[in-house]
């Protein structure tokens, strides 16, 4: 197999998907790269994770209250699921359309609001909106319970407009005004949640969606130039016609799929890093009636997706850390013990699942890293990476075993880098890595004690590769 | 104002999970606490006095001599107007200072900066427990979060003293400062510097430490501990963070025995931190401020307690002026708010415009958000 359709199918996962084993890796290369694409953007005709094993053995995710055992859940599909890009997807949306426990204060909302990005994620972005409007944890969140026809709360108004569709502006103009903002408030007064919350006296009890047409403000109103009697869903389709929100979803998914672009709120003044990608997705979002599906599929089969110059272009999100890591060696593939304690190690790296820090999300990039995420994120990793007993782990040893009967320092360092990316790293980071590895000399793995040495030093050489600047890149 | 030999220190002890302010001072004649605290009503004889009114849980001994030396300011009726009552949101707003938007810096943060604007000692600020609270979240302030200071530091999972310090002496060079790699790249090479400059320093604190304190095995005896041993191996730390870990005052059930085991632990804990900076004359630059995120619902459940509202802080310290500050809410039930919840009579900032001016010697409206009356205790 050329080592080319190995790097760029390694990509494809680490991007649609929580990366792979090499052995996962390889399978779907010989399958072939269109084909895992289309695979993956139909996770329908894929199996999911086995429910019927999960509710005999961890039957605590079900419908679960507490916030721990839906982060949990979650993270368990992200290791888990073979519908990668879906579980991928549903992370990007829950980035996008912030809502959180902090003051949701139910971890069963949070569990149902991720599902409906599984269901609802790769369809039609009109839907999705729809499904989004009609969620009652966002209904809550951005206080549109507390809106009312006398006594308007603009809150979702506008944040459906600034955060989850238009965007503040575009080419340096704005993207609507503030009487936008007032209009779109107005068309969703009435769409509210029961029972009321806080929950006094009886206590808590899942919410339903309810519309009040009582409290709706159903006059007529003009809104992006149009006017009618519009609700909710009238403004939802304005929205989805609108250029800016094209735009929008164009750079989410390059920001997120592709390569780190600067923070959003500098979206409107500062140009896409590739304008003819933005432009390639902006015209499939017209072109398909706004489906997500067909977006993501020009991304994954374009060059400039494909292209060397946006491998690990993207600084690894913390989910993408502690899932990548698990998956490379082979850890919590089945349900087992002890997956809670892993569960908070994205929150140690300051990405609190379910539980963003504001509506407008988690700020990414390098923005990932500190003095203090950055000592957990490089302990994790490399701790698994050290760990020889781990299945992934053993395939390595044994993988660079079979390069030949003695490594010499330099071999058994470019080996250990292919095997957990192929990880591209700069010339200074492969010598010191490689000068460590010659105080030991050559490798050889003919005896039990050299074998023994040989996956102990690989054990060590791993470690420290997680340790490098260049492994926070995926 | 007050002066210290050395710098002024804050200590902080969050008791996460919205700690019972009803059950921690009491009012122990209204009849009303006990008319609704049928259950988890504290007997009258095993109350400790404060006052003529007021009196600590039981398992609060230690405390109680603080109180007698006059070095324990109590804050009643803490809180803010028009409560969260969730967990994560209220807390949130006790760390930034936000209660209307949805803040992403903290006080404390903003404090470390003031301190140390171009972050040159990497530990002007430390955390210990997992994960970084908000309360010290700032762009451009390193803050180390430690979660065992024993055994804190990078590549702590190599086994072998001599492999480690070969791995941290590749480590260093990979992370060597140099430019020209890509800002992106560079900028976690300056961070992974600054890491390791900071977890060597912390590394020597439990070396240099020896005391006759003995801390209970609990995280928040060990998280005392370790602030103990970082103040006194004397970085220049200046703010020194811990939490109560797992929520653990959320004591929806089962409070009674929960109860007394938290507080037994905490006051014991807070004794043997000072008998520890006092045995090594470091005590008169550290105040500790101990809160919680919200006080609990007025009636018992019948074996625990709901979330509530306002709560009890306290502040200790050789410069802490011993007292009672503010007034208890009324438990009358008209007076109380959102189905039966104690109205707070003191804003939160109030204490923390204190804390900042009088002890850190900071400017405390920038820091949060507004001018506050000071809650005049030092």
């Amino acid at each position: 197999m050329a080592d080319q359709d190995v790097a760029l199918m390694a990509h494809l996962l680490r991007r649609a998907g929580f990366g792979a084993s090499r052995d996962e890796i390889e399978a779907k290369a010989t399958q072939g790269y269109d084909a895992t694409v289309q695979a993956l953007l139909h996770p329908d005709d894929q199996p999911g994770v086995e429910d019927d094993l999960i509710m005999r053995y961890q039957p605590s995710y079900h419908e679960a209250a507490a916030i721990e055992n839906n982060v949990q859940s979650w993270l368990y599909r992200m290791i888990n699921s073979p519908r990668q890009l879906q579980e991928k997807v549903a992370l990007f949306w829950h980035m996008i359309f912030c809502a959180g426990h902090s003051k949701i204060d139910s971890g069963q909302e949070m569990g149902i609001m991720i599902q409906m990005f599984r269901d609802h994620g790769m369809g039609s972005f009109r839907d999705l909106l729809l499904q989004l409007s009609l969620s009652p944890g966002m209904m809550y969140y951005l206080d549109n319970s507390e809106s009312h026809k006398a006594n308007l709360n603009e809150n979702y108004g506008r944040e459906l407009l600034e955060l989850f569709s238009l965007g503040v502006g575009m080419d340096e103009a704005f993207n609507y005004s503030e009487d936008d903002v007032k209009v779109c408030a107005r068309a969703f007064t009435g769409w509210n949640v029961a029972p009321a919350y806080p929950p006094f006296p009886y206590g808590r009890s899942p919410w339903e969606f309810r519309f009040d047409p009582a409290d709706h403000d159903d006059s007529e109103k003009t809104f992006l130039g149009e006017t009618g009697n519009w609700d909710g869903s009238d403004i939802i389709d304005i929205v989805c016609k609108q250029p800016a929100t094209a735009r929008f979803l164009a750079r989410h998914m390059y920001n997120y799929f592709v390569a780190d672009e600067p923070q959003i709120p500098a979206w409107r003044l500062t140009p896409p890093r590739d304008e003819a990608a933005i432009k390639m997705l902006e015209k499939t979002y017209f072109d398909s009636g706004y489906n997500i599906g067909a977006m993501l599929e020009v991304l994954f089969t374009s060059d400039f997706f494909k292209s060397e110059d946006v491998r690990y272009a993207k600084v690894k999100s913390p989910a993408e850390v502690v899932a990548g890591t698990l998956r490379l060696v082979g850890d919590h593939r089945e349900i087992m013990p002890g997956l809670f304690e892993i569960s908070q190690e994205p929150k140690y790296m300051g990405m609190d699942l379910m539980n963003p820090p504001t509506v407008e999300g988690w700020h990414t990039g390098r923005e990932w890293i500190d003095s203090g995420t950055l000592v957990e994120r490089i302990n994790f990793a490399s701790d698994y990476l050290g760990n020889t007993e781990m299945p992934g782990i053993k395939d390595i040893v044994n993988r660079l075993a079979a390069m030949g009967g003695s490594l010499t320092p330099a071999d058994f360092v470019d080996g250990c880098l292919d095997l957990v990316g192929p990880l591209l790293v700069g010339n200074d980071t492969r010598e010191e890595l490689t000068a460590h590895a010659q105080k030991s000399g050559e490798l050889s793995h003919g005896s039990d004690a050299e074998r023994a040495e040989f996956t102990r030093r690989t054990g060590e050489m791993l470690q420290m590769i997680a340790a490098t600047a260049e492994f926070q890149f995926g | 104002m007050v002066s210290t030999k050395k710098d002024p220190v804050l200590a902080v002890l969050s008791l996460s999970g919205g700690n019972d302010g009803l059950n921690t001072v009491i009012p122990r004649n209204s009849g009303l606490y006990r008319d609704f605290r049928p259950t988890l009503g504290i007997p009258e004889d095993q109350i400790i006095p404060i006052n003529d009114e007021l009196g600590f849980h039981p398992a609060m001994g230690p405390l109680k001599k603080f109180w007698d030396q006059g070095k324990l300011a109590i804050f009643l009726g803490i809180g803010y107007a028009t409560p969260s009552y969730s967990h994560f949101r209220s807390m949130d707003i006790w760390h930034t200072c936000e209660p209307e938007i949805i803040g992403t810096e903290g006080w404390l943060g903003r404090a470390i900066k003031d301190f140390d604007p171009s972050g040159e000692n990497v530990l002007t600020g430390v955390n210990f427990g997992r994960g970084l609270p908000r309360a010290l979240v700032k762009d451009g302030v390193p803050v180390a979060s430690v979660g065992n200071l024993e055994t804190y530091g990078l590549l702590t999972g190599i086994d072998g003293e001599s492999q480690r310090n070969e791995a941290l002496d590749v480590f260093g060079r990979m992370y060597s400062p140099a430019v020209g790699r890509g800002a992106v790249l560079d900028y976690i090479h300056r961070t992974g510097t600054d890491a390791l400059k900071g977890a060597d320093i912390l590394a020597t604190a439990p070396d240099n430490y020896t005391s006759t304190v003995e801390y209970s095995n609990t995280a928040v005896g060990q998280y005392m501990k370790n602030i103990a041993q970082t103040h006194l191996a004397g970085f220049g730390t200046r703010v020194l963070y811990t939490t109560s870990p797992y929520n653990s005052f959320d004591t929806h059930a089962n409070q009674g025995q929960l109860h007394s085991g938290l507080w037994s632990d905490v006051s014991n804990t807070v004794e043997n931190f000072f008998d520890d900076l006092h045995e090594h004359d470091a005590a008169d630059n550290v105040t500790l401020f101990m809160f919680t995120e919200f006080g609990r619902r007025v009636s018992d459940n019948g074996s625990g307690t709901d979330h509530g509202a306002s709560g009890i802080a306290f502040a200790v310290g050789d410069h802490v002026k011993g007292g009672v500050y503010g007034e208890y809410p009324s438990l009358e039930p008209t007076q109380q708010e959102d189905g039966g919840n104690l109205k707070s009579s003191m804003d939160f900032r109030q204490v923390y415009t204190s804390i900042l001016e009088d002890w850190l010697h900071l400017d405390a409206s920038p820091i949060i958000g507004g001018k506050f009356e000071p809650v005049k205790f030092f």
